[in-house]
Order: structure tokens, then C-alpha cells, then sequence
């Protein structure tokens, strides 16, 4: 039977603090008919974190980020979210809220664009904006076209634009209704070097705001600099977690190295 | 959001898509005007056959059309992987199940709407006289034919011969709902045309039931 829609999570927003989300994987396990893409994986990312994750291919960052989307369901374990309601220079404890309801808190850039090539970037964004349930839909979509540097394609169809300028609307259709949690599976893909320092830049905001990050990316991805903590899978399993106590920048050397 | 806003959303959406790609409605009315065309030339049916068997040719001709309609439902998402963006959303799933039905009732009953006039002038059938009530029993048909294409189209959209299994698992099951529109079809076309009730609430029923499935299992529809 579907689950519901759940109603907002936290007021929040309403009363002008950031709500920010963080993300529990307990034992998560996940096949695909014979095939395991994660094996028992136990994480906890706590909100306002930005954790890149690392790994070669085939090692799960992808799943991990599809069922932290709520896009996949896990074989065996648990996916849970809480929300902490962060001020200018506090943060209340965290509280668990239903899967459902922090689906509008979460914000995905994927492999694919997750755009339709026969509607403009306008026509795009506002779907999208009506999906969420978004208020003042105009200025909004005017601010991410103008924050991607699409104003003038506005009212063009997407399958005209470069690889590039697809994924920069990529990012502002994720990033359009403000989520708390974003997942990233590299998401500099097509970008080039201006898209880059772009992106980078969007990141940057978004870690000063307080928004929690997961990224999936590689040793080289100028975006490692904004991590907190790092997290590599390997072959399915979590083989090492920097956490948050200065492990990271030893390990980013190590890889960056051995690239 | 409610369902309803939800999938009023999804239909919006694919209503625009089509009618600036007119893909599925090209290709939907110009395969079921070519059998239409081709039963008629290879059976050259007297009045009294077009009444027996020109509500079964019909009722194929829309079968096998909207077999071909349906499988871009949930296939087109697969370029960009929109289905996900859609997923992603906080709507429920049911509501994409939804607004894609009722985006391929309008297809499917847009096709019917040019097709059925041009069936009865190659036939010969008196269609005008029982308008309202063959309009029935092609919407309760047609429902049920979205209601579980739909449904198939979103199981079959991530096999590898996806274009074959449609077709091949949909039809089977489509066959009671074939057998009941064909009968209350038929049943309007005779010398003494009458809606045969038992058809149309058999339609109905079939209607219901496929609707309630989707809505149990669409969460499991729309997952990997």
C-alpha cells in the first residue's frame, strides 16, 4: 500500500531557523537479485556534515546515495533521518522524523540529469517547483536560472543545451526548494572548468548555510576541500571513516597520492 | 499534496510533452487506422458480418494500439532517469501511477474519437443511433485498458525486451476485459440495439479491481 505524503516535518522554516537533516544507515544492506551492492553498512551522518564518499566503481557509493534518496529500500537494515533545527549559533538535538516527510527536505544531482529534454528550463523548474509545493514559483525560478547562469535559455528546450549547461540546471532544479540534505553522485560530471568552480562555489554556500552533504566523487574532485569527513566503501563494505577528528586530511593526501 | 493535485501535475506534464512531440498520438491513430483499413479490405464484410464481428475487430484494433501507446509511458523516463526526479518528489507514488493513467485515457480516447466515426463508415454501422451508450462502454473499456497497460508498461519498463514483454504479458490479461467490451459493443450494433448491462458492470468491475491493485502495489511498481 503507498505511503502518504506526510505534511511538512518541523515549523522550522516557518519561524526562520534552518532545519537540517541528517542521515542513519544501520546495518543496510542491498541485492539486486544475486548481486550485493552493499553489504551491513553502518553509518551515521549527522546533520550539517559534508561527507564525501570514495571508492572505486562497483564499490555502492551510488546505492548508498539511491537509499539515502529514499529511491531504493534496503534488502536487510534500516534508513533513518533525523532533523536538528539549527540557529545562527545553536543547534537543537536531533529528532527523528518519518521517511516520508523528509522527502521534501532532500535534494539529489545524479549520474542523469532528471530533466526532460522536450521541456524548457523554465518548463522544467516549474514542474518541479509545483511537485514541492513550492510558494512564489516565479521568483524562484527566476533566481535559479539567473544562480546557473541560464536567464537567456530560459524558454529553450533542454535537449538544445550542452552537457554542461544541462547539469548546471541539473544543480538548480535540485537545489530549488532549499533541501536540508543534499546527495551528490558526482555531480561535477559535464561541467567544465567555470562549471566547476561553479559548483564548488554552490557547495561552498551551501556548507556555510548548514545544509548536509554526501558526495560521491573521486581522489582529484576540487570539491574534496570542502569535506569534513570522508568515507570510502570498497566492494560494498565501509573500509574506512575519517570521521570528524582530523583523519580526513591524511587520507585525502594518501589518495590524492596514489592517483 | 493530495493524489489528485499530485497526478493533475503528472498529466499536465505529460499532456505537454505529447502535444509538443505528438509522438504517442501519431503513432497510436495511424496503426490502428491501418488495421481498421486492412481488416476491412481482408474480410470485405457484408452488413450482417460487420455487425458480428466489427465490434471484435474494433476492439483488437485498440488493443494492439494501445499495447503500442502504452510502452513509452514509462519508457521515455528512462533517458535522463525522470522517473526519479518525479520519485523524488514528496508525492505519492500512486499519483505518478495516476496522472500517467489518465495522460493515456486522453491519448487513447483522442485516437477512438477520429477512429470509431471512420470504423462505422467502413462498415457500414449505425454508430449515431447508440452515441451515448457506445461512448460508455468505450470509456469503461478503454479505462480498463490504461488502468493495466499502464500498470504493465511500468513493470516492463526496465526489462531488457521490454518492447515484447508488453505486449505479451499485457494481452493475456486483457482478455476478459476484450471478451466484455466486444459483448456490449456487440450488443449495441445489433438489429435492436441494447445495452447489455452485465457486460458494462463486468467492465466496470475490471475497472475498479486493476485500480485498487495499482494503488496497492505502486510503491513496489516504481522501485527498481
Amino acid at each position: 500500500m503507498p505511503a502518504e505524503a506526510s505534511a511538512p516535518v518541523s515549523s522550522a522554516a516557518s519561524t526562520g531557523s534552518f532545519c537540517s537533516l541528517g542521515v542513519s544507515f544501520e546495518g543496510v544492506q542491498k541485492s539486486f537479485g544475486p548481486v550485493f551492492a552493499l553489504r551491513g553498512v553502518t553509518l551515521r551522518i549527522r546533520a550539517g556534515e559534508f561527507v564525501v564518499l570514495l571508492g572505486p566503481n562497483g564499490a555502492g557509493k551510488t546505492t548508498l546515495l539511491r537509499l539515502a534518496a529514499l529511491l531504493v529500500t534496503p534488502s536487510r537494515g534500516t534508513v533513518r533521518f533525523s532533523a536538528a533545527t539549527r540557529s545562527v549559533d545553536a543547534q537543537s538535538s536531533g529528532d527523528s522524523i518519518p521517511q516520508e516527510a523528509a522527502k521534501r527536505l532532500i535534494g539529489v544531482i545524479g549520474h542523469s540529469t532528471l530533466l526532460y529534454e522536450d521541456l524548457t528550463a523554465s518548463e522544467n523548474l516549474r514542474l518541479f517547483a509545483r511537485l514541492y509545493g513550492l510558494e512564489d514559483r516565479d521568483a524562484r525560478i527566476s533566481a535559479a536560472l539567473d544562480a546557473c547562469g541560464l536567464p537567456s535559455r530560459a524558454n529553450a528546450l533542454v535537449r538544445t543545451f550542452s552537457r554542461g549547461m544541462r547539469q548546471r540546471l541539473a544543480i538548480a532544479r535540485a537545489l530549488l526548494h532549499d533541501p536540508s540534505l543534499l546527495l551528490l553522485d558526482e555531480p561535477a560530471t559535464g561541467l567544465d572548468r567555470q562549471g566547476l568552480a561553479w559548483l564548488t562555489e554552490r557547495l561552498s554556500g551551501l556548507r556555510g548555510q548548514g545544509s548536509t552533504v554526501i558526495m560521491s566523487t573521486h581522489a582529484r574532485s576540487e570539491s574534496l576541500d570542502l569535506a569534513t569527513r570522508a568515507v570510502v566503501l570498497v566492494g560494498g563494505r565501509l573500509v574506512e571513516d575519517t570521521g570528524a577528528d582530523g583523519k580526513l586530511a591524511a587520507l585525502l593526501d594518501r589518495l590524492r597520492s596514489e592517483n | 499534496m493530495s493524489t489528485a493535485r499530485a497526478a493533475s501535475i503528472i498529466l499536465a506534464k505529460e499532456l505537454r510533452l505529447e502535444l509538443r512531440t505528438r509522438e504517442l498520438l501519431n503513432a497510436t491513430l495511424i496503426f490502428a487506422l491501418i488495421v481498421i483499413v486492412m481488416f476491412s479490405y481482408a474480410f470485405d464484410p457484408t452488413s450482417a458480418e460487420s455487425r458480428r464481428y466489427g465490434p471484435g475487430l474494433l476492439w483488437i484494433a485498440f488493443l494492439f494500439a494501445g499495447s503500442l501507446m502504452l510502452h513509452p509511458s514509462f519508457a521515455r523516463e528512462q533517458s535522463n532517469e525522470t522517473l526519479d526526479a518525479l520519485r523524488l518528489a514528496p508525492i505519492s507514488n500512486f499519483a505518478i501511477l495516476l496522472g500517467k493513467m489518465a495522460a493515456n485515457f486522453i491519448f487513447l480516447a483522442a485516437a477512438e474519437l477520429v477512429l470509431v466515426p471512420i470504423f462505422a463508415v467502413l462498415y457500414n454501422l449505425p454508430v449515431a443511433s447508440v452515441a451515448g451508450r457506445l461512448v460508455l462502454v468505450l470509456a469503461l473499456g478503454t479505462a480498463g485498458l490504461v488502468v493495466a497497460g499502464t500498470v504493465f508498461a511500468a513493470i516492463t519498463a526496465h526489462s531488457r525486451m521490454r518492447e515484447l514483454m508488453l505486449p505479451l504479458l499485457l494481452l493475456p490479461v486483457l482478455a476478459p476485459l476484450l471478451v466484455a467490451a466486444v459483448e456490449a459493443t456487440a450488443s449495441l450494433l445489433n438489429d435492436a440495439p441494447a445495452l447489455d448491462r452485465s457486460w458494462v458492470a463486468f467492465l466496470a468491475a475490471f475497472d475498479i479491481v486493476f485500480m485498487t491493485a495499482s494503488w496497492l502495489v505502486c510503491d513496489f511498481l516504481l522501485e527498481e
